[in-house]
């Protein structure tokens, strides 16, 4: 009984002492760190993407809260609510920003881009890309092996198996920009998420002349420049035979992909056209002939 | 006695069924489309424009950098378009398309068969006529030869190793050249020899070839300071460090060249070449093709003029057989599939094979057993299984630290692997990342470097 009570007593003992000696020490060595950070950092989605450019959540909530302004700073996942949140931990203004979205400029399905040769190594894009141009007529098309999925962390982006393609999942995506860095082929983009969600894009990245690129893929961008004619403002160029929508300066008339022959130009979250539209008018046939009159230009 | 080299090494089917055919001159297309650039290094610079009349052997583009070769004319005839076309890779890449009119050569050219012995010219007299005629390293490498006979100062050069191996299975087209043209080799190897100023000359070829190592045999003994060195069959023993092992016995430290043990390697071929050029002032049009592959019919070594299409060198040797699976341009250890076939034959073409479908399909991948072979037969001592996984998952200073860099991409970890593992496209994935980031760095460095200056 009598050693039961002295071990009692000397741990008991001990316990104080010890904890007198690290309540010194934790004064004496105390590192301050700024409260906000854990607070800011709470908010952010922790990741650790990079997308923001930083190593990860915590570096970020670090240097947003050393930074002055917050204009240049932060993180693209975050909704506006969030960041207004979060400047209002750091007593700063945030500007309202556009929320950005992976696109995936690519329109080549199995059904309109056939293939032409069969490739049975090691399945990773950038490891057949070292290979060769791809499995399709299309040297610049998604080879469809994921290596976007593999880097994505929000799971947003998946292959399709029917179509052969990548499509990415609008909720989840936060724009972060991973997906754009793997992909070997430079097809993926970020992109602003428009208003409601609306935006348009040109599905297809392939520079070839427009009959080559019409003979490997029924649905590439021709270069034709029927969009960039009907744009009244000014927001798509001609360039290397493929068209570039600037999401700056499109205002989403649709008037471009109404008029596109390859229907190369993708509409997102716009509510179905009134059925006696321009877009009927348009059929692979007009294509064809678009085509064939660049050749014998 | 025989040598070989030390650590790894595999033995895969020999399959040389074109052995025993001659070298065969192909008749000449009535187009070809000559690569600006068939070598390693930035792209020759054309020199012609669309419409100008060529003849065989004048200059089309001239070399562009210090790694750089300058490219002939292969055909007399007109220069029709120089435009883009899709390579074997299915990239594109430029080239100048001729549209041939007769064969009328450049008169400079020697074209008998009389055999030059005098080598008149001076070391650096050599080296520049060599760069001039275009010369690149015709082991399938393609490092313009002139850069790699230029020995840096303060590096002293020994040895000169004559690649006479041939080790990927299927090619023979070395083979028949040292037989028919064995004494145009050793002139060249004289000459290489005047070139570097080295007195010693070692030729490496392997006991599969007995009658290659007895006709060179007695030929080197009329030429004082070469020797031919027999060695023992084992892949790969073509590759540079392992040849200048199995014929010296020195092995080249981890990141250094065959230079900083003494020793500079050439092929047979680029022996060939060299007397050519400086004998015959002949540039580099033209090259030994061995066209093979069990499905075709008439397996051959052909005389092709550079520019060719590969179609064309197929339908000579017997056609395009019914069950083709994969063509490749090179051998079946380190060559690569062609994408079409319309792809021109170049400088650095060693080699057509044609694979029926059955062989040209990989087996089913397995997961890793950790067996090891990998670890065995690597003949640069790497653990593959490792580098590879290393770089799947992008663990790029982690695949440097295990000496990625120093892979020499021969395929024996992938040719041995029982669960099939594509090891070496992930080595050779983590190779190009790697590579990035430490060239990145050096310029990185070079550019502080300059600010403090």
């Amino acid at each position: 009984m009598n050693s039961v009570l002295i071990t009692i007593a000397i741990l008991a003992i001990l316990g104080c002492a010890l904890a007198v000696i690290l309540y010194f020490v934790s004064q004496k060595f105390k590192v301050y760190e700024d409260p906000r950070i854990a607070e800011v950092e709470a908010l952010l989605p922790g990741a650790n993407c990079g997308g923001c450019g930083f190593p990860g959540c915590h570096s970020l909530a670090e240097a947003m809260t050393k930074a002055d302004d917050l204009s240049n700073i932060g993180c693209p996942g975050s909704s506006d609510a969030v960041k207004c949140q979060i400047a209002k931990i750091l007593g700063k203004e945030v500007t309202a920003s556009s929320p950005k979205i992976a696109v995936v400029r690519c329109n080549g399905t199995c059904a309109v881009r056939p293939k032409t040769l069969t490739y049975d190594g090691a399945s990773s894009c950038a490891i057949a890309a070292s290979h060769f141009s791809g499995d399709t007529g299309c040297s610049y098309g998604c080879l469809g092996f994921g290596d976007c999925v593999n880097v994505c962390k929000f799971d947003a982006i998946h292959v399709n198996k029917e179509t052969g393609l990548v499509e990415v999942v609008e909720e989840k995506c936060v724009g972060c920009g991973a997906c754009a860095k793997a992909c070997p082929k430079g097809i993926i983009e970020i992109r602003n998420k428009g208003p409601k969600g609306r935006r348009l894009f040109v599905s297809c990245v392939n520079k070839d002349k427009g009959a080559t690129a019409m003979k490997a893929c029924k649905s590439a961008c021709i270069g034709c420049g029927k969009c960039a004619k009907e744009c009244s403002f000014e927001a798509i160029t001609i360039e290397n035979n493929v068209a570039y929508i600037d999401y700056n300066k499109c205002k989403l008339c649709r008037k471009c992909s109404a008029v596109c022959p390859t229907h190369a130009i993708h509409e997102v979250n716009f509510p179905p056209r009134p059925a006696t539209s321009v877009a009927e008018k348009s059929d692979a046939s007009s294509a064809k002939s678009v085509a064939e009159s660049q050749k014998s230009e | 006695m025989l040598k070989t080299f030390k650590i790894g090494g595999i033995h895969p089917e020999e399959n040389k069924i074109s052995a025993a055919s001659s070298i065969e001159v192909m008749p000449i297309p009535s187009e070809v489309k000559i690569p600006l650039a068939q070598h390693i290094g930035k792209p020759a610079q054309p020199i012609v424009a669309v419409g100008d009349v060529v003849k065989v052997g004048q200059l089309i583009a001239k070399a562009d950098g210090f790694v750089s070769a300058n490219v002939h004319s292969s055909v007399s005839g007109k220069v029709t378009k120089i435009e883009d076309f899709i390579d074997g890779n299915g990239y594109k890449k430029s080239a100048i398309v001729i549209a041939v009119e007769g064969d009328e050569w450049d008169d400079s050219i020697n074209r008998t068969s009389d055999i030059v012995n005098d080598i008149k010219l001076s070391p650096s007299d050599i080296i520049s006529k060599i760069g001039e005629m275009g010369l690149v390293g015709m082991g399938g490498a393609t490092f313009p030869t002139h850069v790699k006979l230029s020995v840096p100062p303060g590096k002293k050069c020994e040895f000169l190793i004559i690649n006479g191996v041939e080790c990927e299975p299927y090619l023979t087209s070395d083979h028949r050249l040292m037989l028919e043209h064995g004494e145009e080799v050793m002139i060249g190897i004289k000459i290489l020899m005047t070139a570097l100023s080295v007195d010693k000359a070692i030729i490496g070829i392997e006991n599969n070839k007995p009658d290659a190592i007895k006709h060179l045999t007695e030929l080197s003994s009329k030429y004082a300071g070469i020797t031919v060195q027999p060695l023992k069959l084992k892949y790969p023993q073509g590759g540079e460090k392992q040849l200048i092992d199995a014929c010296t016995g020195r092995q080249i430290p981890s990141g250094k060249l065959p230079i900083d043990v003494g020793a500079v390697v050439q092929n047979v071929g680029t022996a060939y070449a060299v007397y050519e050029a400086i004998q015959k002032n002949k540039p580099l049009i033209e090259r030994i093709v061995c066209v093979t592959g069990k499905p075709l019919q008439k397996p051959s070594n052909l005389l092709v003029r550079v520019g060719t299409s590969v179609k064309e060198a197929i339908n000579y040797a017997g056609g395009i057989p019914e069950d083709c699976g994969k063509v490749i341009g090179g051998g079946p250890m380190m060559g690569r599939a062609f994408t079409h076939l319309d792809v021109p034959v170049t400088k650095g073409t060693s080699g057509i094979l044609v694979m029926n479908k059955k062989e040209s399909q990989r087996p089913e991948v397995a997961n890793c057993i950790r067996c090891a072979k990998c670890v065995g037969v690597c003949p640069m001592g790497l653990e593959p299984y490792l580098i590879s996984k290393l770089s799947g998952k992008s663990m790029w200073d982690e695949a440097q630290e295990h000496r990625i860099m120093d892979c020499i991409e021969c395929g024996s970890c992938n040719f041995t692997c029982p669960s099939n593992r594509p090891l070496l496209d992930y080595i050779r994935l983590g190779k190009n990342k790697v590579g990035a980031i430490l060239r990145a760095k050096a310029a990185e460095a070079k550019c502080a470097a300059d600010a403090k200056k």
